[in-house]
This record gives structure tokens, C-alpha cells and sequence, in this order.
């Protein structure tokens, strides 16, 4: 799909120059002229008032892609342990299955992690394909991508889901690349097209200013990442059980071109946004690093935990780890306190699917006020402990 | 050695905003900037030149020309050569396709022995032209880079991970893509700045790199927009008024109502 | 914001000058040096990094070997968020510097103009005397030679860096009888005997960089400090002070232009009777009459810098940029305080410290007064 300007009908108004977030589109003797920076994203379509631009399909012969079934979700574990985001992905996989009509399949690396498939099924998983080699015990990616590419080759899913986690996001490029296909990266929403049955997918791009649907037409499999935290888990069904695929695999000395040497955890809490029930996030308005304890004493009380914008990491205030937003953590927590958090667009991108968001800030022209739902404007370290004040005034349950 | 370092001009993406009636983009006067993580590759690539002079550090980078600018920046930090990939051909390519492009660059480069890269551009932000460059030159990738060590023909790294990070040896040549806790991007200087306009930019198009315009741009691109829109607005909620006393008890009560404490 | 004086490569140059302006000179950083009265030191040591200290002088002597305009830029951009930074900008690049590029031979540009361009050492500019300020013909600090040596007796005032310099290029009478013509300059060794500093001054504004007098007791100059012969000082001081022009104009467009952000920016965000104040007409007009003057004040400055680099005659132009540029700024700062109302007048928000700042503007370095003598001289000459 291109983008092109119908030369009768442009009238060298400009709208689209401007509305075109990656300065593709320049005017030659008053007519726009779409360049080499356009992504197709089709802005311009919209805000020409000429009908003037059009997307067109290019044509491109339809490559057979029967030979392809079922939704693949890699069941990335560490440790033994199945990473949230797997069963986040079992959810999906299974609403994006029952609409494509095939069946949702988990594929698993490790050694001796032959339990897991238990789990799987339990989640939802059909099939589990599981590739048991020393050599996977810890990721490498060489070696995962090695395995799952042979068994994509072998099987030929349709869908292979990944999660947007530090391996899922180096994984997923390799595996793109070696399959040829495209990849789309942290995708917040997966549908099904009903006609082509093929995946539509619904991501952030721009700073979380811009959202756009991704098609991958005529490659395959049709490969996205997921945001942790983003999908809803599959409900675990005990006793389900289905069928486990062994994947032959095996290693020469070259394959795997890195080696992992140590691995350290950081002695850091750790910091589970994803889960929490309740976050009072702080940013910039703080003014201090020390601003953080007032905001631990309002999650305390209420049994949730902190985070912060950007701005405030950036600051060196905090640990990344608590970010939330579009380079951060996305969260939907029942409760979303903002505390000096002016709202850009960025930190809105990860918490705006939050229950119910309350912003304390001085400003009142805060843009964190248009995605409130409840807005204070005060000193936050008055708003603070007044708030606690009046928490500790309820009955005990 | 030789290190290239990937970079890209992207939007500043922090200056953009949304117009709230009409849901658009507001994109006047929004500058453009070298993608924050590539300036921490970069800034990996200077300090190696700092520490061993014999150190050759080269930036390129795939887009308008325009994106000279950056270059010219990236020459003023200290880098010593810049190629630009410049074609209309290129245009219009997703991450697989400019992956191929970039791939097709590196190697046109005489003598390079490590690539670094930024994670993740801040206007598309999928962290994926990295590692797909690297596959693409079949060399061995290392991504969530926070620090490294140069050995003799390999590397040692830490790898961020999302509660620690992993020790990783790593043989050259190779690709890592760097995240910001890697360093502080030093300023230009005045003097750099002048000197970086005495310079030249290689500029290549798909001839150059000898890539057929099939292989790269939209026409290879696998993935396509389908559409693209403004995220929805939500409603304005509602602003408590009175003492702050009076403002907490508000909002407790609602709390309350809605059995969320 | 294309402007015609500039190219490309000055635009990236005055990036560098806002990245660097806005990251390293933060709230936190301005409030501490308003309340210690000290500047930090490692903020001067990453602006030598960045090349601010010698902008215009060649590259062999240690500069960056940028132009006029590159200057008027990074003064510009360091100015428009904190004052008393671009004095520290502006000393090694005008003042200080200025003498010695103008007059120094290769062994004192080595000696003094190298370590003080890559920021090792800092030079204070030392011309006014208690008698003596506009009027530099009648410097009463005296130069008398003795075998190789000069002694120096004298009392320098309002001398800005001069307790924090290592030395300073003082302007004495070698021959009392001559007037201009009697005057020479030296660099004087801050910590040789017989040299000393007053108490600091307690000044209004750009506070950050002390100010004060410099006592010479007998202080001994060997004559390789002379700079030039002996009766070119009037000629050095005046044409230093040409240029130094250049850096006050610069500095005055810049808080001028912080000014007017800040206006903006509180005019927007104030509301009263239920609207922002900047929907009401007698701040709208305060804004726009703002905005226009500072423009016009800003191709007054850019034209002089590009008629320097351009190698043409920019002694009206530097007067004309000085004069206009510096009463304006102060009329800015004025009405963005006013339009700050209240919250103007107290030191929570930055106005307050912009309006004092750049009040000496208007004075130092050729009083308004003098740069309109300078103007109406040259008119009224032919």
C-alpha cells in the first residue's frame, strides 16, 4: 500500500504538509510530492480536503499462504518459571484463534522444563512444542532463535506471538529476519480481519502520539510482540491437557556465538507495576528525590506500590524500573494516583487504561487533568497527607 | 579499529502534541534530533577513540537528506567519517526492509570491526532494525547493551535485563545495541562544530550499494499501515474544589463509593 | 527560525549552546549560585569543553576558530537562562581576551591567552578607576619604569572577575603628562606582591561573579608584560571595548528572550475573571510590543556580528546593537514582570532574578550614554 497525490486534483493547499507526522510530504511547484520518509500511515488522506491523496494497493501477487495454521505463542520461561506475559499471551492467542478457526499453540525452549507443558495446556495451549537442549536452558539468541526457526519451517504457524520483554524483543527481530516476514513491535490490541483472516495490529508509534494498525498480507507467519501487562491472562483450566510436540534440536559449536558468563540480580526490589492493584506515581512536581517516601506512605496505606514518569527517572530520582509509560512499564492498575506529574503524552501512553485515575498538581492546566478522572489541584504535599487523613478515618473492615 | 555507529534523525517525539479538538498532530516547530540512544552509542564508540587514539569511530545512517545535519552533529561530537543512505527507493520501509538497506550500507564500509547501534528509535520505538541488521550480516548481536569492554577480538558486555542484567562475551565482529544507563552523551564543541563543516559526507544510493529498488523501500517492506490514528481522548473527569482537607475527604468518599478501598 | 545572517553551521552551534544552557544550567543550579554568590566550577569546566571560552580566536592559539556571529550565539542561548553565565561566556572571548589577541605578542598569547581560552586560567579587565569610568583619559593608576621593570600604583574599581582571576590586564600611565596617549596596558600577576583585591561588591544583580577593586602598592611588571608599546593602551581599551560591545548586545537579546518566554508562558497559564490573561487585550499588546522590539533589537546584534566577520566597519552598528539592545531588554524585563504581577516581584519564580540581571546592561561596558556619544559623533563628524 502507497501513498500518492492525484496531481489534477491537489490544489497546493499544504494541509497535508502539516498533518504528516514524518515530514515526508514537500510541495514542487505547488503540488505535494510524497517522499522517502513516508510510511504509508495515510495522514495525509485524511486531511487533504481534495480527496487529492489516496492510498493504493500495489498489487502484489498473493503468495500462496495456505500452507500455514495456527497461532503460535512463545512461552518464554526463566528459570524454570513461566514469565506472566505467556499466559497473557495464551489469552489472547485463544480470542485470536477462535477467529481465525485453528488451533492456539505454545512453543517452549529449555532443559528440563518438560513440567511447564502441563501449564500450557492448562492455559489454553493445544499443542506445545517443546525444544529440550542444555544448550537452551538460558537464553542465547542464537540458540532460541535456531530452535524456533527450524520449528516454524517444520510446523508453519499462521501467528507467532511473542512478548515485548527484554529476550521476546531480541528474539522476535532475529526470528522476522530469518523467516522473512514482518514483525510488529508492541502491539496493544490483536484482530483478526474477518474477509482476509489475516492479523490486524494495533500499536503505539510517534511517542505514543500516533496509533497504527500494522497488516503483514502476504508474509507469514505474521509475527507481533506483546506488551506485558497489556493482554488479559487466560484462566487456567486444571486437568486440561493436550498434545506435547518434542522439537529435535541440536547445536554445533558455532551456532551459539555468544556466552553468558555471569548473571546478576539486582539487589534492587523488585518492582512488579504490572501486577499492582494500586500506584501513586510521581513526577517532576515532587521537586525531590525524598518526595518519593511521602508517596510510599500513600501506597502503603492503600497496599500498592510507586512509579514515576520519565522525567522523574531521568532526574535520577528513581530507579527505571518504576517508569511508566511509553519507554516504561505499561499499567492498568484499579487506582492510578499522577503526583506532580504533568501528563505528557509519553506517560499517558502507559497508565490511561488505569481503573480510575486521580491527578494531584499545582498546575491546573496540567494535561494530566484531561485524562483524570478525578483531579486535585493543590500542593501535593498537603493534598498527600490530607488524603491519609481521611484514609485512616474509615472503619475498619 | 574501526566501530560504526547506527543513528537516526528522528522527530522529538516529547515536543509533539495533540490538538484536542481536532485530534491532529501538532508537529509546527517540532526540531529534530539524533535518537537519544543512538547518542549513547556514539558516545560508547568516542570514549573507546578517547581511550586508544588508533580508535576510527564512523556513523551511519538511512534517510532524507536532511538528516545531513545530524550527521554533521555526530562529526562534531568527534565521530571521524559519515555515510548517508539516501534514495527515494529506500522510502517507505518498515524494519525488515530497512534493516536490508543499512545491512547492504555497513558492509560497503571499508574495514569495520564492531557496530553499535541505539536500542530503539523514539519514533517508532520497536528496538527491531538492530538485531535484524545484525542477522542480516550474519555477525552475532547483543541487544540491552549497559556497558562494555573491549578484549581482543571479542567483546564482554552487560546485557539489561528486566531485574539484573546477564555478563555476556561476545566474539567481534558483532552488533550491540546500547540503552541509555551506558553513559552521559558528551556537548559538541564550538571548534568540532566548525571543523565537522570541512568535512564530507559519503552519500549512497541504491546503486552504491548495489541493492535492487525490489529489495528495499515498501516494495519490501512484509509489513504495511493499514491505518493510523489519534489515540481517543478520554472525557474530562472531574476537578475537586474547596480546603485540601475538604478536597481529600471528596476523594475518599468516592473512593469509597466506588468499593475501591 | 531562518535568519539571513546564519548558516547551517551557526544554527548547530547555537544548539549546542541551548542543549548545553538548558541542561547544565538548571533551577536548582541558578538558585544555589544566587544564594552562595558563587558560580560552580565544574559548570566552567564543561563550558571550556564545549569551546565557550574562545569562540572567535583561531584555532593555533587555542580557540575554536568560530566567527562573530557564533559568538553572539552561544552568548545569546546562555544569556537567555542565566545572566551571570554568559559573563563568564563573554570575560575570556571579550574582554579578557580581547587585549591580548589585539596587542599580545606570540609569547604572551601563549603565556596568558592559551590557559585562558581553554578555561586553566581566568583575566580581569581592568580599565575604570573611582575617577575614571566613562571617561578612560583620565586614568590616574600610574606605570613608572624602573631598569626592566615597571612599578604600578593605582586603585582599579568595579572590576568583574577580579577576585577570582589569576591575572589581570591593568591600564596605567606610563607618561602623566599625555592623557590618552600616556596610557599603556599590562598584564598584571594577581598574586604578585603589592597586588590586591577590595572587598567584593554587593552588587543588584548577576550575582555569581564577583566584583571588586583591585589595589596596585608598588606592584612590580617586568616589561615583557607590556602589551604593545607604551602609549597604545587608549588604543587597545577602546578597540576591546568595540568588540565587547558585541558580547553585552548579545547578552541583553538573550534575557530579553527569557523574558519573553517567561511572559508568554505565564500569560497562558494565569488565569483570572475565568480566561487566561493573555486572551485580555492589554497583555496581548504588552506581548506582541515585547516580541516585536526584541526582534528588532536581534538584527541589529546579528548585523554588527556579520559585518565583524565580514571584515567591514561595525563600530556604529556594535554602538547601535549595545545602546538599543540593552535599553530594550531592560523594558522587556520590565513589562514580564509586570505581567507576572505579584508573583513578579517575589524570587519563587525566575523573573525576578532576569529583571535584576540585566540592569547593569545599560552600563557596563559603555553606558548607553556613551555608545549614543559614539553614535552622534560618527553622524555629526563629516
Amino acid at each position: 500500500m502507497a501513498v500518492v497525490v492525484i496531481k489534477e486534483k491537489c490544489k497546493g493547499c499544504t494541509k497535508c504538509v502539516k498533518s504528516c507526522p514524518f515530514t515526508a510530504i514537500t510541495m514542487e511547484e505547488k503540488k505535494a510530492m510524497i517522499g522517502g520518509a513516508c510510511t504509508g500511515c495515510g495522514q495525509c488522506v485524511d486531511a487533504c480536503p481534495f480527496g487529492a491523496i489516496e492510498k493504493t494497493d500495489d498489487g502484489k501477487e498473493a503468495a500462496d499462504l495456505s500452507a500455514y495454521h495456527g497461532v503460535w505463542v512463545f512461552a518464554e520461561q526463566r528459570e524454570g518459571k513461566l514469565m506472566q506475559v505467556a499466559i497473557e499471551l495464551l489469552g489472547e492467542g485463544r480470542k485470536l484463534a477462535q477467529a481465525v478457526g485453528c488451533e492456539l499453540c505454545a512453543v517452549l525452549c529449555g532443559s528440563g522444563v518438560e513440567g511447564l507443558a502441563g501449564e500450557l495446556f492448562e492455559y489454553g495451549a493445544d499443542k506445545v512444542y517443546y525444544a529440550d537442549a542444555p544448550e537452551l536452558k538460558q537464553y542465547t539468541t542464537d540458540a532460541y532463535t535456531k530452535a524456533i526457526y527450524e520449528a516454524i519451517t517444520t510446523y508453519k504457524p499462521e501467528i507467532v506471538l511473542l512478548g515485548a520483554t527484554h529476550i521476546g524483543r531480541d528474539l522476535g527481530p532475529c526470528l522476522a529476519v530469518k523467516c522473512n516476514t514482518g514483525l510488529t513491535a508492541d502491539c496493544t490490541k490483536l484482530e483478526i480481519n474477518p474477509e482476509t483472516k489475516g492479523i490486524m495490529q494495533t500499536r503505539p508509534a510517534f511517542g505514543g502520539n500516533l496509533m497504527a494498525t500494522i497488516v503483514c498480507p502476504n508474509h507469514r507467519p505474521q509475527m507481533s510482540t506483546v506488551r506485558p501487562g497489556v493482554m488479559e491472562k487466560a484462566e487456567r483450566q486444571a486437568g486440561r491437557t493436550g498434545e506435547l510436540v518434542k522439537l529435535s534440536v541440536s547445536f554445533a559449536e558455532d551456532d551459539i556465538r555468544t556466552k553468558v558468563l555471569e548473571v546478576v540480580k539486582s539487589a534492587k526490589e523488585m518492582v512488579s507495576l504490572t501486577d499492582a492493584s494500586v500506584i501513586v506515581s510521581g513526577g517532576m512536581g515532587l521537586g525531590k528525590p525524598e518526595g518519593f517516601d511521602v508517596l510510599k506512605q500513600l501506597a502503603a496505606k492503600l497496599g500498592g506500590t510507586i512509579a514515576a514518569s520519565r522525567a522523574a527517572v531521568d532526574a535520577g530520582w528513581i530507579d527505571h524500573a518504576y517508569q511508566v509509560g511509553q519507554t516504561g512499564t505499561t499499567v492498568k492498575p484499579k487506582i492510578y494516583f499522577a503526583c506532580g506529574i504533568s501528563g505528557a503524552i509519553q506517560h499517558a501512553a502507559g497508565m490511561q487504561d488505569s481503573g480510575l485515575i486521580v491527578a494531584i498538581n499545582t498546575n491546573e492546566n496540567a494535561p494530566i487533568f484531561d485524562i483524570a478522572d478525578i483531579g486535585i489541584v493543590g500542593d501535593l504535599y498537603k493534598v498527600i497527607p490530607a488524603i491519609m487523613e481521611e484514609l485512616d478515618k474509615l472503619p475498619e473492615k | 579499529m574501526k566501530i560504526l555507529v547506527c543513528v537516526k534523525q528522528v522527530p522529538d517525539t516529547n515536543e509533539v502534541k495533540i490538538d484536542p479538538v481536532k485530534g491532529t498532530l501538532i508537529r509546527d516547530g517540532v526540531p529534530s534530533i539524533l535518537n537519544p540512544d543512538d547518542a549513547n552509542a556514539l558516545e560508547a564508540a568516542l570514549q573507546l577513540k578517547d581511550k586508544d587514539s588508533s580508535v576510527q569511530v564512523a556513523v551511519l545512517t538511512m534517510g532524507p537528506p536532511q538528516a545531513n545535519y545530524m550527521l554533521r552533529e555526530c562529526l562534531a561530537m568527534g565521530a571521524d567519517e559519515a555515510y548517508l543512505l539516501s534514495d527515494r527507493a529506500f522510502g517507505g520501509a518498515d524494519t525488515c526492509a530497512t534493516s536490508t538497506t543499512i545491512a547492504a550500507g555497513i558492509k560497503k564500509v571499508p574495514g569495520v570491526d564492531v557496530i553499535f547501534a541505539g536500542r530503539q528509535a523514539i519514533d517508532g520505538d520497536t528496538a527491531q532494525v538492530g538485531p535484524q541488521v545484525a542477522q542480516r550480516l550474519g555477525v552475532p548481536v547483543v541487544t540491552y547493551v549497559q556497558d562494555i569492554q573491549m578484549g581482543d577480538g571479542k567483546v564482554t558486555v552487560q546485557r539489561q535485563m528486566e531485574d539484573g542484567y546477564e555478563v555476556i562475551e561476545v566474539k567481534t565482529p558483532c552488533l550491540l545495541t546500547c540503552v541509555k544507563e551506558l553513559n552521559d552523551p558528551r556537548y559538541m564543541s564550538v571548534g568540532a562544530i566548525v571543523d565537522a563543516y570541512k568535512k564530507d559526507i559519503t552519500m549512497w544510493n541504491h546503486v552504491d550499494v548495489a541493492l535492487d529498488p525490489a529489495d528495499c523501500g515498501l516494495n519490501a517492506s512484509p509489513t504495511q499501515v493499514f491505518r493510523s490514528f489519534t489515540p481517543p481522548q478520554k472525557g474530562k473527569g472531574e476537578m475537586l474544589s474547596g480546603t485540601v482537607s475538604e478536597m481529600a475527604g471528596a476523594l475518599v468518599g468516592k473512593l469509597v463509593e466506588k468499593h475501591l478501598v | 527560525m531562518a535568519e539571513a545572517f546564519f548558516t547551517e553551521q551557526h544554527e548547530l552551534i547555537r544548539k549546542l549552546a541551548r542543549d548545553f544552557a538548558e541542561k547544565e544550567l538548571t533551577k536548582e543550579v541558578l538558585d544555589q549560585v544566587e544564594e552562595t554568590e558563587e558560580f560552580p566550577e565544574e559548570i566552567l569546566t564543561k563550558m571550556a569543553k564545549a569551546g565557550f571560552f574562545g569562540i572567535k580566536i583561531p584555532k593555533e592559539l587555542g580557540g575554536q576558530g568560530a566567527d562573530a556571529r557564533s559568538y553572539v550565539l552561544v552568548m545569546e542561548e546562555i544569556a537567555r537562562v542565566s545572566g551571570v553565565a554568559s559573563i563568564y561566556v563573554s570575560s575570556p572571548n571579550s574582554l579578557s581576551g580581547g587585549p591580548l589577541l589585539l596587542a599580545g605578542n606570540d609569547e604572551q598569547k601563549e603565556k596568558y591567552l592559551r590557559p585562558v581560552v581553554t578555561g586553566q586560567k581566568k583575566l580581569a579587565f581592568a580599565l575604570t578607576e573611582p575617577g575614571a569610568g566613562s571617561d578612560a583619559g583620565s586614568v590616574a593608576t600610574v606605570a613608572k619604569k624602573e631598569g626592566d621593570h615597571y612599578v604600578l600604583n593605582g586603585r582599579k574599581c568595579f572590576i568583574t572577575m577580579a577576585p577570582l582571576s589569576d591575572y589581570a590586564v591593568v591600564f596605567a600611565k606610563t607618561d602623566v603628562t599625555k592623557g590618552n596617549r600616556g596610557l599603556s596596558a599590562f598584564v598584571v600577576d594577581m598574586h604578585a606582591p603589592g597586588v590586591s583585591c577590595g572587598k567584593p561588591e554587593n552588587k543588584m544583580g548577576v550575582i555569581g561573579c564577583a566584583t571588586s577593586d583591585i589595589i596596585l602598592d608598588n606592584a612590580i611588571v617586568p616589561e615583557c608584560d607590556r602589551l604593545g608599546e607604551e602609549g597604545d593602551g587608549f588604543k587597545i581599551a577602546m578597540q576591546t571595548l568595540n568588540t565587547g560591545r558585541l558580547g553585552v548586545s548579545a547578552q541583553s537579546i538573550g534575557v530579553a528572550q527569557g523574558c519573553l518566554d517567561e511572559a508568554v508562558k505565564y500569560a497562558k497559564e494565569r488565569k483570572q475573571f475565568g480566561r487566561p490573561i493573555g486572551s485580555f487585550q492589554a497583555i496581548s499588546f504588552m506581548i506582541a510590543e515585547m516580541a516585536t522590539k526584541l526582534e528588532a533589537a536581534k538584527q541589529l546584534v546579528y548585523k554588527a556580528a556579520y559585518l565583524m566577520d565580514t571584515k567591514q566597519d561595525a563600530t556604529l552598528n556594535a554602538s547601535m546593537a549595545k545602546y538599543y539592545a540593552s535599553e530594550v531588554c531592560n523594558e522587556i524585563a520590565q513589562k514580564a514582570v509586570q505581567i507576572h504581577g505579584g508573583y513578579g516581584f517575589i524570587k519563587d519564580y525566575k523573573i525576578e532574578r532576569m529583571f535584576r540581571d540585566c540592569r547593569v546592561f545599560t552600563i557596563y561596558e559603555g553606558t548607553s550614554q556613551v555608545q549614543q556619544m559614539v553614535i552622534g559623533g560618527k553622524l555629526l563628524k563629516k
